[in-house]
């Protein structure tokens, strides 16, 4: 079932219940063009047969005054994934949550808030600092069918766990045969954050984007933080769910109804005519401010969050470049090796022939974090540097 | 020094010859559950914690049964060694023989619903679990019919219904895994235990003190065992660990010392520790055993140790030898039976390996499936990027 939630602002997005069980064959569905005639073409999509998003791609934000501005609650992004683990352990009871400081000290960033006075210290389990181990135990927990949400207190710290997730979590459903699944979820919050200094400001998606095996998945808004945690929790694969740490504090209206996302969508932030930027976490609201800037001087940039890191939503992407021919990415991790690469890589070979100019990729610098504000803010990309990189592309 | 198991009773080990026409109707594989006891011959040694008796009850058809199973496991392991001189099997080969005692003795102490995880050298483990010959070459050889189609190799066998989770290939990670194991366990409230195995080269990985910590501090039914071969690799113990006394270094979690190629003293060891985990969280048991073949098939064997010392042990200390003479000096079967046992282990193994060799390679597309679970119709990128991916109108 595909249904269309709007949120204030937002351009719809499609939301896919997750009982995915008879329809997961690589399908190919029919594409339809925006003016909803089917095509005899054929593409291979994560789509599921039956309901197509016809909108999928450049629809207007419908007006916000038909749906949810009044109905809904409103909320802080860590009260979101707060909301979305709780509802999943109560569903399931073999979903549990191990980190440092997740039970009675309620989590550092509060995701974990009153979890373990619901569930019990078992089911949200505080564990020693000793990453590589409770990342092993995880996903020797998984392996007998439990569902354990992994909690990095910061990304950086997973490093240590870095065997853990690739050659356990990754790939042991593949060395097994398929005989084992490994369900686990990996979150925590990377990124930037304010003079954290270098070794708690990295950005591990460009150091696990290889894995093979794993999904990884980038929040940005409550909305998609919920809905991600939902499905990250619901899927049978290992995902690593990437928080940021400055944006927990964002505050936004979400349904009230249950909803879960897909793990392998991307989400248009914004329709647009002259260029693609894509962008995801953070950035997304440098891309945004930058935005404003760009509309003023009269230019039309489409937005899209690519919220799936690994595999891309080259679906949405293509779609978008296709129709703007134009590609700029912006992107926290740092230059060499980043997400950012890799999506350079994938839309210069599967979308060449759309592309009027070549991609431009903004990345942070190739150095460790400083601590000193300033030079904080020149290692990541900053809104009027986006505005500067469309202005040369659009030339 | 002779580690010959004694048993109570007996005058003289030497075989006797007892006509066969007395023995003619009876069949090797006796039903007979008649209890024996027999003591081992080297005391357990025990750290923070009271020793089980020496004194291990048993039956002569558990007797002949360690016997037979013990016997396929050597003619696998060697079978391997001569399929990987011949190419058939490829990349890393870590064998088992030597120590086969461990894997008889664990399994006869456990039931099929408590879990064993352990690390590369898993071949007779698998078998000891209710693995096949059959599939067991065929993995080793690579084919589509191997316990994980081919694509996992020696170090990544699996049998997930008889709980058996493998096969790592990374010294020590297989320890958190397993109390991964023992968490689960308790979490779903089974009364089942864990048996995480590691090698004395991964006693000294810090992973396993993070786990045995984690272990100990929410009593998780985690038996953590030391195979103590003598050598982690090319380097002997007493290189590698400053204190090379396995089952003492879990300092307040209590340790056993057993004679690993005893497979009485294993079961009664194992037993013992099923019990205590159970009640009173992990335990460490340090099993003292041997492996003839080197580190694995790339290794000699013999330039870290000396040819005299592996004969001595086989001579000495050999599982099976063990077994035998217990069996003969009980009298539970004649030289003749036993020797008939051998031969039809050889020959199942050789017709296993027969029939993997007939096997058929996995299909090209198995390179793309098992990557995620479904494959949730997700494009994995291959080599060759001539292959157009997306499709738009």
């Amino acid at each position: 079932m595909a249904v269309m939630l709007q949120s204030g602002g937002m351009a719809s997005v499609s939301a896919t219940f997750p009982d995915l069980s008879n329809k997961l064959s690589i399908n190919y569905v029919p594409v339809i063009r925006s003016d909803a005639s089917p095509v005899s073409g054929w593409i291979r999509g994560t789509r599921k047969a039956g309901k197509i998003t016809a909108k999928a791609v450049a629809a207007p934000a419908e007006n916000a005054a038909s749906a949810a501005s009044k109905t809904g609650h409103e909320l802080l992004l860590f009260e979101a994934l707060r909301e979305g683990l709780m509802e999943e352990m109560e569903r399931d009871p073999r979903v549990c949550v191990m980190g440092e400081d997740v039970g009675h000290y309620g989590g550092s960033y509060k995701v974990t808030k009153d979890l373990a006075e619901k569930f019990g210290d078992l089911r949200v389990l505080d564990t020693p600092i000793a990453e590589n181990s409770f990342t092993g135990m995880a996903v020797g927990a998984a392996m007998t069918g439990l569902r354990p949400v992994v909690e990095g207190m910061n990304m950086g710290f997973l490093l240590l766990a870095f065997n853990q997730i690739s050659d356990n979590c990754g790939m042991l459903h593949y060395t097994s045969g398929g005989q084992f699944t490994i369900p686990t979820v990996i979150r925590g919050p990377g990124g930037v954050g304010r003079q954290l200094g270098a070794e708690h400001s990295q950005r591990l998606e460009s150091y696990f984007q290889s894995i093979p095996g794993i999904q990884m998945v980038a929040c940005s808004t409550p909305y998609n933080a919920k809905g991600l945690m939902k499905a990250a929790i619901r899927s049978e694969n290992p995902v690593v769910l990437f928080e940021h740490v400055l944006l927990y504090n964002l505050k936004e209206r979400i349904p009230d109804e249950e909803y879960v996302l897909s793990l392998e969508e991307a989400e248009l932030v914004r329709p647009g005519e002259h260029v693609t930027i894509l962008t995801y976490s953070r950035m997304r609201y440098h891309v945004m401010q930058a935005a404003k800037t760009l509309v003023n001087i009269g230019y039309d940039p489409e937005v899209i969050d690519i919220r799936s890191l690994k595999p891309f939503d080259l679906y949405t992407i293509g779609n978008s470049v296709k129709k703007t021919h134009r590609v700029l990415i912006v992107e926290e991790c740092m230059r060499t090796g980043g997400i950012g690469a890799s999506l350079t890589a994938a839309i210069n070979e599967n979308f060449h022939d759309y592309l009027d100019a070549p991609i431009v990729c903004l990345s942070s610098q190739d150095v460790p974090t400083p601590y000193a504000g300033t030079l904080e803010e020149w290692t990541v990309v900053q809104p009027p540097q986006i505005v500067t990189a469309v202005e040369q592309l659009c030339q | 020094m002779a580690h010959l198991t004694k048993c109570r009773g007996a005058t003289t080990l030497l075989k006797r010859s007892i006509p066969t026409a007395l023995f003619s109707t009876r069949h090797l594989a006796t039903d007979s559950t008649n209890p024996i006891t027999v003591e081992t011959s080297v005391p357990f040694i025990p750290h923070n914690i009271d020793p089980p008796s020496r004194s291990v009850e048993t039956t002569p058809q558990e007797l002949l049964e360690f016997f037979r199973d013990m016997a396929v496991m050597r003619r696998m392991e060697i079978t391997a060694d001569s399929l990987y001189k011949a190419k058939l099997i490829r990349g890393f080969c870590h064998l088992y023989d030597g120590q086969e005692a461990f894997a008889v003795g664990m399994e006869a102490a456990t039931t099929r619903k408590d879990a064993i995880i352990t690390a590369y050298r898993d071949h007779c483990l698998y078998l000891a679990r209710g693995g096949t010959l059959f599939e067991a070459f065929a993995e080793l050889m690579g084919r589509k019919d191997g316990c994980s189609k081919g694509k996992g190799g020696s170090m990544h066998f699996y049998n997930k219904p008889e709980r058996f989770y493998g096969g790592h290939g990374i010294v020590g990670a297989q320890v958190p895994l397993g109390c991964g194991l023992a968490f689960a366990q308790k979490y779903s409230k089974e009364e089942n235990v864990t048996f995480v195995l590691y090698g004395d080269g991964a006693a000294n990985q810090g992973q396993l003190f993070e786990a045995l910590n984690m272990a100990a501090l929410w009593n998780l039914p985690a038996i953590l065992v030391c195979e103590n071969n003598q050598y982690g690799m090319g380097t002997a113990g007493w290189r590698a660990a400053k204190s090379a006394t396995y089952y003492k270094r879990g300092d307040y979690v209590p340790g056993l010392k057993v004679d690993g190629m005893d497979a009485l003293a294993v079961k009664q060891a194992c037993k013992f520790a099923k019990d205590h985990a159970l009640k009173n969280g992990p335990i460490i048991l340090e099993m003292d055993t041997y492996r003839y073949h080197g580190h694995s098939m790339s290794d000699p064997g013999s330039t870290y140790r000396t040819r005299d010392e592996i004969s001595g042990i086989r001579q000495e200390r050999d599982p099976i030898e063990r077994i035998r003479k217990v069996i003969l000096s009980h009298d539970l079967a004649t030289e003749k039976e036993l020797k008939d046992t051998e031969k039809e282990a050889r020959k199942e193994v050789d017709e296993a390996v027969a029939k993997a060799k007939e096997s058929p390679w996995p299909d090209p597309s198995e390179l793309f499936t098992n990557v995620y679970v479904k494959d949730l119709g997700l494009e994995v990128f291959g080599v060759d990027r001539k292959e157009v991916r997306t499709v738009l109108p």
